[in-house]
């Protein structure tokens, strides 16, 4: 039986065992993170929010469920919430001053989904302000740092989600997703992340960024767990008219460690010069392990990725310049003094906007003012269908594609604060699959020379969730690599 | 002024914004009552929280279908939501839900009768769906903001240039607000802001190849604002060409007050909208089978229902405008008529008596008078001769105040027409035997005093006497 000081370090599904076998209790188990967080969190900074009354409320409650019986799989698991989701009564500041003491008078559709399964919400973690970045260093609240070297950063956005699940700082997390955002961060962590299919989880109650991008997920240790979060928050949302009414599967059933005749594709633009080659070393070593697993690989080509990064950037920022324009002083927020309106728009939002998020909303004005719209936003719009057929017609020669999370591992902090293009560039594997609305996971499969996490993405087609958590499972069950905790 | 107006020609479209009946808002549950306290119909979704998304009210479709049927458009199969981004305080999101490059009725008209001449079609660019904004409330020393309206659904009906005056506006505001209160798609209260009107005016020489430069009016919440507006837009830019000078395109607000335009700051105005697809709604898509569906529900419309007044019941162009503006004053009407002999008797009768007491009370006519079953049996007694039309109009006085029915009214207050020849005829004799004098001056050739005589007689009567009756007998003994 594992001691007190070893639970947070449990998987979801290993724990969730126990609680219901009534070994531990969500009440020890919830005690464990929130001294963990304790412990780290003056080196990591992984929270904006620690939530340590509420949530060892809802360990009791939890614990109460659980005694009484038929108690769901979450039930009592203490997990992270990446602080752009509303959650009732609890501070949600989207990593930005503007809305620094922002507490809104509603739960967030998957929020409200694992308060009912029972979860315990131990934090709201930390993130790039409104998702924008790919360090966490966009935050308000000072940056994330990496776990596995304090010296280098989370990835991000949901660089705090990432970081306190590979700390043990709780079992598992929701980030989100608009153009790498899960998976980077899981990469550079060493952890788990799965962004879905557009519109398989709501989007209600998540701060947006780029609507037609954003995407909720989970993080987690492993594969599994990442499944059993996943199912308990998919689903259709009457309050969000984006999200399908597919049913949802039980995608812990899919993972069933066989991926004989599996056919992997692997597509040639995603192997580029200039990539460490540690990253492509291990991602190539996960191909053959595949192979001999009993899948076959497919040499494939996605021909317009070169044009994802621009894309992404013009309709992103688009679609962020309206999202964003609510943030204006006058029904919540932070509010500048100011003799008129005008000026008490313009004051509050210069203080209250970070220097990526203003960088983000004029690109995307610019994007969208008469006489660019069609050169920017409309061209854009009509790449983003090239990019979707490319995935079209690859998917017609394999079930699922293989590529790197990010051409390199975790870099150091303020590396690339200076050099935005160059930041940008971190997302090179991981936009177009927002751009296609693809499902995506990231795991790991290699450490390199300073130890630090190597991620490997695993796209499907639409909906395709099963299948690739499926490869997933299969290539972590198989021992190919030994994933570290990181000694903090 | 008159001849300098004479040599130009007004050239005047119209766009108009109405709320949709429904119950709730257009993207959220939110009640759409008018008169709540403060901020009190609103939620996340409508106050524009952060992580809040809209979902589409059905009804909102459906009726902005019905409204684009009852104008003769197309229907778009497939139209797509935009957002338009303008900062404002009373707009939650800063950006409006709308429709812009695909609205989802387009063409259309609407037939006005204008100046009392040949009916005239009004064609329609287009109607789309919109949500509306809140409302600034300004104080001494703060500016407050009402959300209750924020996200009230809209639709805005824009006609093409095709209106030449004052009159013709306002022809086509009333006959667009009727059609509106008939298919229930709009209450059409002006002084709630639910039915609001911006003005493109533009004057040119007659005989000019193009229309002249335009102005915006926008504030106008009357008929009568809009029709003072236009007025005193087109007389400023006929004064302003004729002096030389030129009109600049601008928008410009109504004073009410002064009962004058004045141009808005451009930076009131001059706003760069950057529209473009809302990615939080999936596009809208009408099945042909729903638009059928609606076209069946579709009621009777007013220039319908008016042309069949004119054909059935040989009414005039003007009753029949005047029976059909509202629904519920046609449907009275009509619902007088079983029994009836002349379609005119009722006619006359709404036209008099039911809309008179409708105005003098404000109340609809259901509210207003007996119910048209009662009203009916009153004229059917009319027309019977039972009783006559003063002592149909004192029971009717009567029947407002007590409710009760006809029949009982009359026999209380003793109403019933004295249609007995001898009883007449001896109540005849004694008026004239009393009255020698002007029994010789009428056999002189006085024809006038007839009505004296008859008046005489009724006043025997106590007004009860049926008239025709008295006619006939004194024509006879009046006679010489």
């Amino acid at each position: 039986m594992a001691t007190s000081a070893e639970l947070n370090r449990l998987t979801i599904a290993d724990a969730a065992a126990r609680l219901r076998k009534r070994e531990i209790s969500s009440l020890e188990l919830t005690r464990a993170c929130l001294a963990r967080i304790a412990a780290v969190e003056p080196r990591l900074n992984s929270f904006i929010t620690v939530t340590e009354k509420d949530a060892l409320a809802q360990a009791l409650a939890a614990d109460r469920r659980l005694g009484a019986g038929d108690a769901p799989a979450l039930c009592g698991i203490p997990l992270g919430i990446k602080d752009i989701y509303a959650t009732k009564g609890v501070a949600t500041t989207c990593a930005s001053k503007i809305l620094k003491d922002f507490v809104p008078p509603f739960d967030a559709t998957v929020i409200a989904k694992l308060r009912a399964d029972g979860a315990v919400f131990v934090g709201k973690t930390n993130m790039d302000e409104f998702a924008m970045g790919s360090s966490t260093e966009n935050s308000a609240f000072g940056p994330t740092m990496n776990p596995h070297d304090l010296s280098r950063v989370a990835g991000g956005s949901s660089g705090g989600s990432a970081a306190a699940v590979a700390a043990g700082e709780c079992l598992g997390a929701l980030g989100t997703d608009t153009g790498g955002s899960i998976r980077e961060p899981a990469s550079f962590c060493g952890v788990v992340g799965i962004k879905p299919t557009y519109s398989r989880v709501s989007r209600y109650g998540v701060v947006a960024y780029a609507s037609s991008l954003d995407q909720v997920g989970p993080f987690a240790r492993s594969v599994r767990d990442t499944a059993i979060l996943l199912r308990s928050i998919a689903g259709h949302d009457p309050r969000d008219s984006t999200c399908s009414a597919r049913p949802v599967p039980d995608y812990e059933r899919a993972l069933t460690g066989d991926v004989a005749g599996l056919r992997i594709g692997v597509p040639r633009e995603y192997f580029v010069e200039g990539m460490e080659p540690a990253v492509e070393h291990a991602v190539r070593a996960a191909l053959k392990r595949y192979q001999a697993m009993g899948a076959t690989t497919i040499d494939i080509s996605l021909p317009h990725t070169a044009y994802a990064i621009a894309c992404y950037y013009l309709v992103a920022t688009a679609e962020a310049s309206a999202n964003l324009a609510r943030y204006d002083g006058i029904r919540y927020g932070a509010r500048a003094a100011a003799e008129d309106t005008i000026t008490l728009y313009e004051k509050t939002r210069a203080q209250g906007f970070g220097a990526e998020v203003k960088r983000r909303i004029m690109l995307g004005t610019f994007a969208l003012s008469t006489g660019y719209y069609d050169a920017y936003y409309l061209k854009a719009m009509k790449v983003r269908t090239l990019i979707r057929r490319d995935f079209e017609r690859a998917f017609e020669k394999c079930d699922v594609i293989v590529t790197p999370v990010a051409p390199a591992t975790a870099f150091k902090l303020g590396e690339k604060m200076n050099d935005p293009l160059t930041m940008y560039l971190s997302d090179i594997f991981t936009i177009s699959v927002n751009l296609a609305g693809l499902p995506g996971l990231a795991l790991p499969c290699g450490y390199d020379s300073s130890n630090l996490p190597i991620g490997m993405q695993i796209i499907g087609a639409p909906f395709a969730e099963e299948a690739i958590l499926r490869a997933g499972d299969a290539f972590e069950r198989s021992g190919a690599i030994a994933t570290r905790s990181p000694a903090l | 002024m008159g001849m300098k107006h004479e040599n130009y020609e007004t050239v005047i479209g119209l766009e108009v914004h109405t709320h949709l009946m429904t119950k709730s808002k257009l993207f959220c549950g939110c009640s759409t009552e008018f008169g709540r306290a403060p901020n009190e119909n609103v939620c996340p979704v409508c106050m524009g929280m952060p992580g809040v998304l809209p979902v589409l009210n059905r009804r909102v479709v459906e009726l902005a279908v019905r409204t684009g049927l009852a104008a003769h458009c197309e229907i778009a199969p497939r139209s797509v939501f935009d957002r338009k981004s303008y900062f404002y305080p009373d707009l939650p999101k800063n950006y409006q839900i709308s429709q812009y490059e695909t609205p989802v009725c387009k063409g259309g008209y609407i037939e006005i009768a204008a100046d009392g001449g040949a009916p005239k079609k009004i064609r329609l660019v287009r109607i789309h769906i919109e949500e509306d904004a809140g409302k600034n409330v300004h104080e001494a020393n703060a500016s407050l903001v009402d959300f209750n309206r924020s996200c009230v659904p809209l639709i805005e009906i824009v006609s093409e240039p095709d209106l030449r005056s004052a009159d013709d506006a306002g022809a086509y505001l009333r006959e667009l607000r009727s059609i509106l209160r008939y298919i229930e798609a709009s209450d059409g209260r002006m002084e709630e802001g639910s039915f609001r009107c911006d003005v493109n005016v533009s004057v040119h020489k007659r005989g000019a190849a193009e229309f002249g430069v335009r102005t915006e009016i926008k504030n106008l919440n009357s008929f009568r604002f809009v029709e003072k507006a236009i007025d005193y837009e087109v007389n400023r830019q006929i004064e302003l060409l004729e002096a030389g000078g030129r009109v600049a395109q601008e928008t410009h607000l109504w004073d009410p007050v002064r009962e004058q335009t004045r141009p808005m700051r451009s930076k009131e105005f001059a706003n760069d909208y950057r529209y473009f697809p809302e990615p939080d709604l999936p596009p809208l898509i009408v099945p042909p089978a729903m638009v059928e569906e609606i076209r069946r529900g579709m009621p009777e419309l007013p220039a319908e229902r008016r042309a069949r007044y004119i054909r059935e019941f040989g009414l005039g162009a003007y009753e029949a405008a005047v029976l059909t503006a509202e629904r519920e004053t046609a449907d009275y009407f009509e619902a007088l008529l079983p029994g009836l002999e002349s379609a005119r008797t009722a006619a006359n009768w709404v036209m008099t008596e039911v809309l008179r007491v409708a105005n003098e009370t404000g109340k609809p006519i259901a509210e207003a008078v007996p119910a048209a079953h009662e009203i009916g049996a009153l004229l059917k007694m009319v027309e019977a001769q039972k009783i006559s039309l003063s002592a149909a109009k004192a029971a009717f006085a009567a029947m407002l105040k007590s409710g009760a029915g006809a029949e009982a009214t009359v026999a209380e207050l003793g109403l019933a027409q004295v249609s007995d020849t001898d009883t007449i005829a001896a109540a005849c004799d004694a008026v004239i035997a009393a009255e020698p004098a002007k029994l010789a001056e009428y056999r002189g050739g006085r024809d006038k005093l007839f009505g004296f005589f008859v008046g005489q007689v009724m006043k025997a009567m106590g007004g009860k006497a049926n008239p025709k009756i008295i006619n006939e007998l004194l024509k006879r003994k009046l006679a010489p």
